[in-house]
């Protein structure tokens, strides 16, 4: 179980994160998912600790993160899988986070067997490594913890890779544990994660189970008269978050609600039903695309 | 790539009932990062080889009446002088310039226990270091008195060998203090090296800060103690120097390090 309340940081002026809030429960795969530079890395150092948050609070199991006791027995932490000592072997490093978690030797096998990683592969030095998300995973799960914190765990991996991780995480949390992992990729969380948390320039933009945001997709409209459409839509105060070929728009409402928008304005609709198909990736590019060209131009 | 173990993990004890990490086994992994990379493992190597080469070619100069265990240590000590900060240095900056302290400081979120592990380990190896120097000194002893006639003599007392291991520890330490204040490892070896020089060629010219230069000047202090000359006053000296040189950046260092953000850029 991770609680993050009010999460703010600030650097002088720019606020990176902005009052986050959000549960990630256990037995639940929680996908934090944004463009980079949303916030989405600044909100998981703050969560162990690694970032002194300028508001706010966060636990994990119930206490702050800091005051956890031996935490990698009990939450296991991947932030960066290139930040290692390039002059040490990977088995070196699972041997280190061995000793400190007060381990047996034989863990590092398990862990090492577990992600894949060949005995030859452990004996190179973390320079040489293209398997390096392999060995995060397989420090995050040294400790065999009850919550695993993980960001962008999966860029990089290719296809096989990512439906490997998927079978790591579900049975993971099917066994009773939390997840939490960030993505900016939106094809990587939809395979992976159950609940979605959003955010956009350091906020919050949407959050909930993925097959209720799958549906809140918004409807397709089109009418004969486009204009009259969108100011009828407009002054039932209905957002149109896309458009579609054929002058079609996305409307940010169900049906029923966009059909009495323009029938109180008169207009005449020639279709009119729930969007589908794009999904989720209407929602991340509509709710994240202000956002992410604005962070490109800054 | 097989699937993980079955057993629930909401069987496991509650998460604030396991035993925090004993503060011997955070001084063991540091102390284990010191010789685990190559870079780490090559500078204990050097300081091993050079400790060696130095009593070596000592031995083949010297007169056999200089041919002492004491001045075979003697001639360690400046090599050792010099490497064993670098060894302080790197120890720290490598978990800010190999990104390493992402790891370092979620396993163990209590970074003044790491940073009390961090400079045990330094003084371990310091001593190490010195043992070393020992040891390699009454082998090249114990030769000399074979080799050459009134030559070896064993003349080391405890208190000269102790001047030479409190120097060191100095040494090491600086070089921790300087690792934590800078946290940048060229940085920090050339701030470590440059300005400890700086002072003594200004206090040395100066006339007026000859004053100065006695109680402030690392290098002028701790000359006493591979001098083997050491009094009340000398120590006085010592302290306040070290206090300024050591301490006051290893107090400021610290609270860098507890304070600074950890990131991965």
């Amino acid at each position: 179980m991770i609680v993050i309340e009010g999460l703010t940081k600030r650097y002088g002026d720019h606020t990176a994160v902005d009052d986050v809030s959000f549960h990630a429960e256990p037995g639940r795969v929680t996908g934090f998912l944004g463009p980079n530079g949303a916030g989405k890395s600044t909100t998981m150092r703050m969560t162990v600790g690694l970032t002194p948050p300028s508001r706010g609070h966060s636990t994990v199991l119930g206490a702050p993160y800091s005051q956890l006791a031996n935490p990698g027995r009990n939450v296991g932490v991947l932030l960066d899988a290139s930040a290692q000592h390039a002059g040490r072997t990977g088995r070196e490093v699972l041997t280190l986070g061995a000793m400190v978690m007060g381990l047996a030797g034989e863990r590092v096998d398990a862990m090492l067997e577990l992600v894949g990683l060949t005995s030859t592969e452990s004996k190179r030095r973390v320079g040489n490594y293209s398997l390096g998300k392999r060995l995060g995973i397989a420090h995050a799960l040294l400790g065999d913890p009850r919550v695993l914190i993980l960001d962008e765990p999966a860029n990089g991996l290719d296809p096989a890779g990512i439906h490997w991780m998927r079978g790591l995480l579900r049975d993971f949390a099917e066994r009773g544990g939390t997840v939490l992992l960030s993505s900016h990729l939106l094809h990587e969380i939809e395979v992976i994660a159950d609940e979605l948390v959003v955010i956009g320039r350091g906020r919050i933009v949407a959050q909930g189970p993925k097959a209720e945001l799958l549906h809140a997709a918004g409807t397709l409209v089109r009418a004969l008269d486009s204009a009259a459409l969108k100011s009828a839509l407009d002054q039932s105060g209905i957002a149109v978050v896309a458009t579609r070929a054929g002058d079609g728009l996305i409307a940010d409402a169900n049906t029923e609600q966009v059909g009495r928008a323009a029938a109180a304005e008169r207009v005449v609709l020639t279709e009119l039903r729930a969007a589908e198909g794009a999904g989720l990736e209407q929602m991340f590019l509509s709710l994240t695309a202000d956002d992410s060209r604005e962070e490109v131009t800054a | 790539m097989t699937a993980t173990a079955t057993n629930p993990l909401t069987t496991d004890p509650d998460p604030r009932q396991v035993a925090r990490v004993p503060l011997s086994r955070l001084c063991r992994v540091e102390l284990r990062k010191s010789w685990d990379t190559r870079a780490g493992l090559w500078l204990l190597i050097g300081i091993g080889v050079i400790t060696a080469a130095i009593v070596v070619i000592f031995l083949l100069v010297a007169d056999a009446r200089d041919t002492t265990l004491d001045n075979f240590l003697g001639a360690t000590t400046l090599p050792q002088n010099i490497l064993l900060p670098v060894l302080g240095v790197l120890l720290v900056t490598s978990e800010w310039s190999q990104r390493t302290g992402l790891v370092t400081f979620t396993l163990e979120p209590n970074r003044s226990r790491i940073a009390v592990a961090k400079v045990v380990a330094t003084l371990v190896l310091a001593f190490a270091a010195v043992l070393l120097a020992l040891a390699v000194s009454a082998l090249a002893t114990a030769l000399a008195a074979v080799f050459f006639d009134a030559g070896g003599i064993w003349n080391l007392s405890g208190g000269d060998f102790g001047d030479i291991v409190v120097a060191q520890l100095i040494a090491v330490l600086q070089g921790v203090a300087f690792g934590m204040l800078i946290m940048n490892s060229a940085a920090a070896i050339v701030a470590l090296f440059a300005l400890p020089l700086a002072w003594t060629i200004l206090v040395n010219l100066v006339t007026a800060l000859h004053d100065l230069r006695d109680w402030l000047d690392l290098q002028t202090t701790n000359i006493a103690l591979f001098e083997h000359t050491m009094d009340a006053e000398a120590w006085a000296k010592l302290g306040v120097s070290v206090a300024v040189w050591v301490l006051l950046p290893l107090v400021l260092g610290t609270i860098r390090l507890l304070r600074r953000e950890v990131k991965s850029a």
